[in-house]
């Protein structure tokens, strides 16, 4: 059962929603100039819903990184802007953005990017020591619960599997309750039976702790547990679908020659 | 996140232990040197204290100007007579005099007992139990008429047994004389290289030339007066060519000379110490800046996190000073063993230190820990700025590269213009008129830095055609590995020129020194050649530039065959209100020397007689002298007599035997106490002649501190002192290119580390071990050539501009010498290739292709 929704109209898009974590408005991105440039994202705007996995599905050299990079204000649209939790962050200095990064984003990354010398518990609370804060016992013992590491607590990234290395990420990305995580496949590395385990884990993160995320994903699994996905094909958002089951995805994809 | 900076650095012990390195050795230098000076200053303080240690009071003779030393004058003497009145004195409860000097022994083999460069005191000893005494018999009895008492170490080293005859000589020729006993100095444990050799006081008087003469007088007071007092009451008996001082700070006095040795000694060390700190500086800046490209992506991580610019900055250099306080505690011990070495090492060559066990002062802790660590962090400081410029993107996108900094288009503009400025400081600290000594050395300093750093940054520029050059015989020695290795070099120019830069300097400053004393060895043979006239032999002090008696000289005049002596003595005396060298010449003189007179002729040298001196241009000019110009001169006896201008010569490049001011040998006997030759100069019928040169040794053997030697001798003599204190600066120099060769080790470690994945692609494609090894020396010499020719480039040009300002040294490129260097620089290629190479070649194929 799938219901497809347009994408909203310009009239809808002027002003971020209320109740959106992420707004999007018009974005673009060229890399380069001249004869080699690309256009990499080619008018964007969307919102993420509090509360809700959204999940990013396209082909290859699509886009959905370039866009997620600018969501999270990594990097810099050539045009457009972005709101998170409030605030218009194209203006934003180092350190205003670096307190953004602090309060309200956190990331899963494809290769983990664990500090290899700090233990699984050490690399877990590292955002908020960062941030200077004192990390509350119970959450931990909690979130560590949940990331299912209980018994591996004082060990090393290399002395962890890639499942659980990624387990420890996830931990990190939630420690401080950030308003938004953006994870780029966070699959991409894992082989099939760890990856599920994964999305599990980040569908609980959802349920559980009503934690906000947008996630770039190649499998059509994700479907099953995405509240959304958006497809995106040459920089521009084709679709976007709201309880999509796998198979649709993959007949989806498919179309769009991913 | 102080947590992550501690952690990254265990996480990487092996590179911040060999980073660390670059430091340790610095900083073991500077404890060292001062470990070493310290402990020598207390060992000779205590000595001097001991000496003094019963006398209240001590009375001398005074001269009438402060003396330098070792110029073979001292104060006069004084009457005896003066005794007998201070004894009388009501206050003084004992009081004895003594005479003292250079006495030599001479070893069974006939030649003079020298162990380096250590004084042979010579002093009489009015009784063993005089209170006076700081010396105690181990064997034997006090010396009587006649006899010796020599010190412990010596007569072991010598072999010499109580009873037997020694000869000794001091002002005249030698003396035979019994050995009644052997002695030990006070507390020392070892007095260093000095040989003593106590007599009673009418043998001393006779050996040193002092019939009814005192040197001294030590009072001591009866228990309960004041020294105040007691010196009151002496200074009212004192004639007027002496003076008294209290124990101690006669104590002090005769300590003055060797103080002066220590603080020179100590600040010649720790100037090479800086300059080893300042490579280490290079190499540390080097090798973090490696590092945090190689964490580019661990850094963005915690960018991602939430960590600030600031942050990051202070995790960097968190990370630098937990690793300069390591480097420094480890080479502030390390220095501890190195003095203790160097005692060791100069005990065997023979020059033997007062040793009285190692000193190890707070101020040496101070100075080595706080110089270890402001040298790391500064060194740091560039890094660390570079690592906040790290994008948090960089977490995701590979190879992503950091943002150059606002002032990076500036940055060849700024390191010309640094290296520039430098330049100007140096040419301004070299010709600016008016600059005192501080003024000058701080500008040449200040100077030296910034071209150092100039050429340094600048030399970015030259790697690419450098590497391209000095890389071409690596691919026809190397072959696919050496062309690899010539690529590799020049991949990174950034790390090569840094790398290269740390060798640079300590290149640059052994070709500096090699080039002036090239200079000053072209410059002096020159002007020997063009002085020496006609004379067949010069006698001199077996070390070259002692002065030696009068008596030698009176010998020599005496050997059969021999024509004629000319004596060059040499002193000091006041003029205008400066003290200054003088010699003395005899009219024989004027036969042996050749002169460039501006006014007046050889014939001066004959016909100065009672009142007649010459100068050199230089003096002359400053003093507005011309012929007929009175000179007043005061002699150290205090006696003034005015000298008037006969000639006025232009001394060569190299220098002359003459100080500014010169007179005849006979005015100057008259004023001077025993007066010393410098040098004499011996004419003989038939020239150089192996019966001549016979002749001479045969009247020599009484004058065992005395040779002679023909014109290329002597130069060869006169130079090879100077070689001595060459190939010192050359060891001392060596440290820096040892700090450099670390700093190459360094950054092929690190390099080694990065390529990994790409050495295990080579690998799998075939290259052999063998090929590694070679393609990762290549990469190091290649490396080492590059700031070996930038650095003897630049030590040629610093010389050049050096020579421009002295006048005594002309310019001279030691071509040999400079291809050595270049030659070492290889070696040190290779040598710093080793481990690194190693672990290249030891990498495991599978593993280093999955290496992520
Ligand atoms: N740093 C970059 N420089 C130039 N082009 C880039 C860069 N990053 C991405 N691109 C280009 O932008 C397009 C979108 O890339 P990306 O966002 O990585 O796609 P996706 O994540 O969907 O595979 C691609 O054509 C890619 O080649
Ligand atoms: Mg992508």
């Amino acid at each position: 059962m799938s219901e497809t929704v347009a994408a909203p109209t310009a009239s809808e898009a002027r002003a971020p929603s209320a109740g959106a974590v992420v707004s999007a408005r018009d974005l673009t991105r060229r890399y380069g100039e001249g004869d080699t440039a690309v256009d990499a994202l080619r008018g964007i705007s969307l919102d993420v819903p509090k509360g809700q996995l959204t999940a990013v599905m396209g082909p290859s050299g699509s886009g959905k990184s370039t866009l997620m990079h600018i969501l999270a204000g990594l990097d810099k649209p050539t045009s457009g802007e972005v709101t998170i939790a409030g605030t218009e962050i194209s203006k934003l200095n180092d350190s205003d953005l670096t307190k953004l990064r602090r309060e309200h984003i956190g990331f899963i990354f494809q290769f983990f990017n664990l500090l290899p010398m700090l233990t699984a518990e050490e690399n877990v609370v590292l955002p908020l020591s960062i941030a200077g804060e004192k990390p509350e016992k119970a959450w931990v013992d909690e979130l560590i619960e949940k990331i299912g590491l209980s018994d591996r607590r004082k060990h090393r990234p290399s002395e962890l599997s890639g499942g659980q290395q990624q387990r420890v990420a996830i931990g990190r990305a939630l420690v401080s309750r950030p308003s938004i995580i953006f994870a780029d496949e966070p699959t991409g590395n894992l082989d099939s039976k760890t990856s599920g385990e994964i999305l599990e884990l980040l569908n609980r993160s959802v349920q559980e702790l009503e934690q906000t995320i947008v996630m770039v994903t190649h499998e059509s699994r994700a479907a099953a547990i995405a509240d959304r996905v958006l497809f995106l094909a040459d920089g521009v958002i084709v679709r976007e679908s709201k309880d999509i089951s796998a198979q649709d995805v993959v007949t989806a994809m498919d179309e769009l020659g991913g | 996140m102080t947590k992550f900076a501690l952690r990254a650095l265990l996480g990487r012990k092996l590179r911040t232990a060999l980073t660390a390195f670059a430091i340790v050795l610095g900083v073991a230098t500077v404890s060292g040197t001062y470990v070493l000076t310290d402990s020598i200053d207390k060992a000779f303080g205590s000595i001097f204290t001991d000496s003094r240690k019963g006398s209240d009071a001590v009375i001398s003779g005074k001269s009438a100007f402060k003396l330098g030393d070792g110029m073979g004058v001292s104060a006069p003497a004084f009457d005896q007579g003066l005794l007998e009145k201070v004894r009388a004195l009501p206050e003084v409860a004992e009081a004895d005099g003594s005479v003292n000097g250079e006495a030599q022994l001479i070893g069974k083999d006939g030649k003079a007992i020298v162990y380096g460069g250590a004084p042979n005191l010579g002093f009489s000893i009015a009784r063993g139990a005089s209170p006076f005494n700081p010396l105690s018999l181990v064997a034997g009895s006090w010396p009587g008429k006649n006899e010796v008492v020599i010190d412990k170490s010596t007569a072991r080293k010598e072999h010499f047994t109580i009873g037997q005859n020694i000869r000794v000589q001091a002002v005249g020729p030698v003396q035979q004389l019994k050995l009644s006993g052997i002695v030990k100095f006070g507390s020392v444990g070892t007095i260093g290289g000095a040989t003593l050799a106590g007599f009673d006081l009418p043998t001393a008087q006779s050996l040193f030339g002092k019939p009814g003469k005192l040197d001294e007088i030590a009072v001591a007071s009866k228990s309960g007066v004041p020294t105040t007092r007691l010196l009151g009451q002496v200074r009212g008996i004192l004639p007027k060519d002496t003076e008294v001082r209290t124990g101690q700070a006669q104590a002090h006095e005769d300590g003055r000379d060797t103080n002066q040795f220590i603080s020179f000694l100590q600040k010649f060390l720790l100037g090479f110490a800086g300059v080893a700190l300042f490579v280490g500086s290079f190499v540390i800046a080097n090798s973090l800046s490696i590092t945090i490209a190689q964490r580019t992506r661990e850094l963005a991580t915690l960018r991602t996190l939430g960590a600030s610019r600031r942050q990051v900055l202070r995790s960097i250099i968190l990370e630098a000073l937990v690793m300069g306080i390591f480097a420094a505690t480890v080479g502030l011990f390390a220095g501890l063993a190195l003095a203790k070495g160097l005692f060791k090492l100069f005990d065997a060559v023979g020059f033997t230190l007062p040793n009285n066990g190692l000193t190890f002062e707070t101020r040496t802790v101070v100075v080595s820990l706080l110089v270890g660590i402001v040298v790391t962090l500064l060194a740091s400081l560039r890094p660390a700025m570079r690592a906040t410029r790290v994008p948090p993107i960089a977490a995701v996108r590979e190879g992503a590269t950091l943002p150059d900094s606002r002032f990076a288009r500036y940055r060849s503009t700024a390191s010309v213009l640094l290296a520039a400025l430098g330049f100007a400081a140096l040419l301004w600290g070299l010709f600016a008129p008016g600059l005192g000594t501080t003024g000058v050395l701080l500008f040449m300093l200040g100077g030296a830095l910034l071209v150092f750093f100039g050429i340094a940054l600048l030399s970015v520029k030259l790697v690419p055609p450098l590497a391209g050059a000095l890389g071409w015989p690596a691919t026809k020695i190397g072959g696919s590995a050496g062309a690899l290795a010539r690529e590799n070099s020049q991949r990174n120019p950034q790390r090569t020129a840094s790398t290269a830069s740390a060798l640079m300097i300590g290149l640059a400053l052994v070709t500096l020194v090699s080039m002036l004393a090239a200079g000053i060895i072209t410059s002096f043979k020159t002007s020997v050649v063009k002085i020496w006239k006609n004379a067949d032999y010069a006698i001199t002090a077996q070390n070259n530039f002692s002065p030696i008696p009068v008596a030698a000289a009176d010998a020599i005049a005496k050997t059969p065959g021999v024509i004629s002596v000319g004596n060059v003595r040499a002193g000091e005396t006041r003029a205008f209100g400066k003290t200054i060298n003088t010699t003395a010449v005899n009219p024989a003189t004027t036969r042996m020397f050749s002169l460039d007179w501006k006014e007046g002729s050889g014939a001066v040298l004959a016909t100065l007689g009672e009142d007649g001196a010459f100068v050199d241009k230089g003096y002359a000019k400053s003093h507005g002298l011309e012929v007929g110009s009175p000179v007043p001169l005061t002699f150290p006896d205090g006696s003034k007599e005015l000298f008037y201008v006969k000639g006025i010569f232009a001394p060569p490049t190299g220098g002359s035997p003459f100080g500014p001011v010169t007179i005849s040998a006979a005015s100057f006997d008259r004023h001077v106490d025993r007066p010393q030759n410098l040098y004499s100069f011996v004419l003989m019928n038939g020239g150089q002649t192996t019966a001549n040169e016979a002749a001479l040794d045969r009247t020599l053997r009484s004058f065992p501190n005395t040779k002679a030697a023909t014109r290329q001798k002597f130069i060869d003599n006169q130079i090879s002192g100077l070689k001595s204190v060459l190939n010192i600066l050359y060891v001392l120099l060596a440290l820096s290119v040892v700090v450099s060769l670390f700093g190459i080790v360094n950054t092929l470690v690190l390099t080694v580390f990065e390529r990994t994945r790409e050495i295990g692609m080579l690998r799998a494609i075939g290259m052999t071990r063998r090929q590694i090894r070679r393609m990762v020396r290549h990469e190091s010499v290649i490396t080492a050539l590059i700031g070996a020719v930038i650095g003897i480039a630049l030590g040629i040009v610093l010389a050049a501009l050096l020579i421009a300002r002295v006048d005594f040294i002309v310019l001279s490129v030691p071509v040999g010498q400079l291809i050595i260097f270049g030659i070492a620089a290889i070696f040190v290629g290779i040598l710093a290739a080793i481990f690194p190479a190693r672990r290249a070649a030891r990498l495991n194929v599978l593993q280093a292709l999955q290496y992520e």
